[in-house]
């Protein structure tokens, strides 16, 4: 089975599972009795934040091997992380601000959750400015897999700043007394197939920038071989 | 804005935000492959007339 196969599989399975989380959104799930209709941004929400979280994770493994290693395949994929986790970053910042003008009736509060959030987003547009300036230097690979280790960092912080800081944000998935504080099991079915449609998702959008990294990389190389042979034609 | 629109909004931006990475990934995508192929063709053509000047060159040695 070749690459292009192996996508349109991925792709097609991500279109199956969204649509499945999209009814269970919309049709299969109870509303929230306290925030009403709205509480269902929850369940693109928090899959956003999982995939972001993933990317960058991913960008950091990527890193290592690619300092450790040396190849360019460690940062073709580190560049495709962050740039996807970016992506997923800004909708979780995004959906979230939504959610909360109604909510807490304010677009954005200083929160430590928030806070957090908006410093990886930051951390990770730093990443792609970097990336950006340096070109396809090997330099720039280099500081770009040190800068996307030291990034991550903040990934864990992200996570526990509900616990470790006062908070407005919700602690939904495990609560501040423990155990989840969804109340109906149709809420954690719903944002089960939700996590798995976003992680299809991820790896479709993955692969497909990945391989056009890949290309790029293999563009690079072919430009320069075809230079080196039309000098010596011409000599 | 009542809570319908808000959600309407959330779900909206999360699609019209995917799609739109997407069509920019597929763009590029496109865009490398044509070029690619434009490279490889340059360098087969490279290539024949190498052989070519070879060939020649050989015969007129002979």
């Amino acid at each position: 089975m070749n690459g292009r196969a192996v996508r349109l599989g991925l792709g097609l399975v991500t279109l199956a599972l969204m649509l499945a989380a999209l009814y269970m959104v919309f049709v299969y799930v109870p509303t929230e009795a306290d925030q009403g209709i709205v509480q269902r941004i929850f369940y693109f929400h928090v899959p956003c934040a999982w995939v972001a979280f993933a990317s960058f994770a991913l960008v950091a493994i990527a890193g290592v091997f690619y300092l450790w290693l040396g190849q360019q395949v460690w940062d073709d994929l580190g560049y495709a992380a962050a740039e996807s986790g970016m992506v997923f970053c800004t909708l979780v910042l995004v959906t979230g601000s939504i959610w909360a003008k109604p909510i807490w009736g304010a677009w954005w509060t200083w929160d430590s959750r928030l806070t957090t959030t908006l410093i990886l987003w930051l951390l990770y547009g730093g990443y792609l400015m970097l990336r950006a300036m340096a070109g396809d230097s090997e330099q720039g690979a280099r500081f770009g897999a040190v800068v996307g280790i030291v990034a991550a960092i903040d990934v864990p912080i992200v996570i526990v700043s509900v616990r470790l800081w006062r908070t407005i944000h919700p602690a939904v998935l495990v609560t501040r007394q423990g155990g989840h504080g969804l109340e109906d099991p149709r809420m954690v079915a719903t944002l089960l197939v939700s996590l798995a449609a976003f992680t299809a998702l991820f790896i479709w959008i993955l692969c497909l920038r990945f391989v056009t990294l890949r290309m790029r990389t293999r563009l690079g190389a072919l430009a320069r071989s075809l230079a080196l042979a039309e000098a010596a034609a011409q000599d | 804005m009542d809570n319908l629109s808000y959600l309407f909004a959330a779900y909206a931006i999360i699609f019209a935000v995917i799609f739109g990475y997407v069509l920019f990934i597929w763009r590029r995508q496109a865009a490398l492959e044509a070029e690619l192929r434009a490279m490889e063709a340059r360098m087969r053509a490279l290539d024949e007339s190498a052989g070519a000047a070879k060939a020649a060159a050989s015969r007129a040695g002979s």
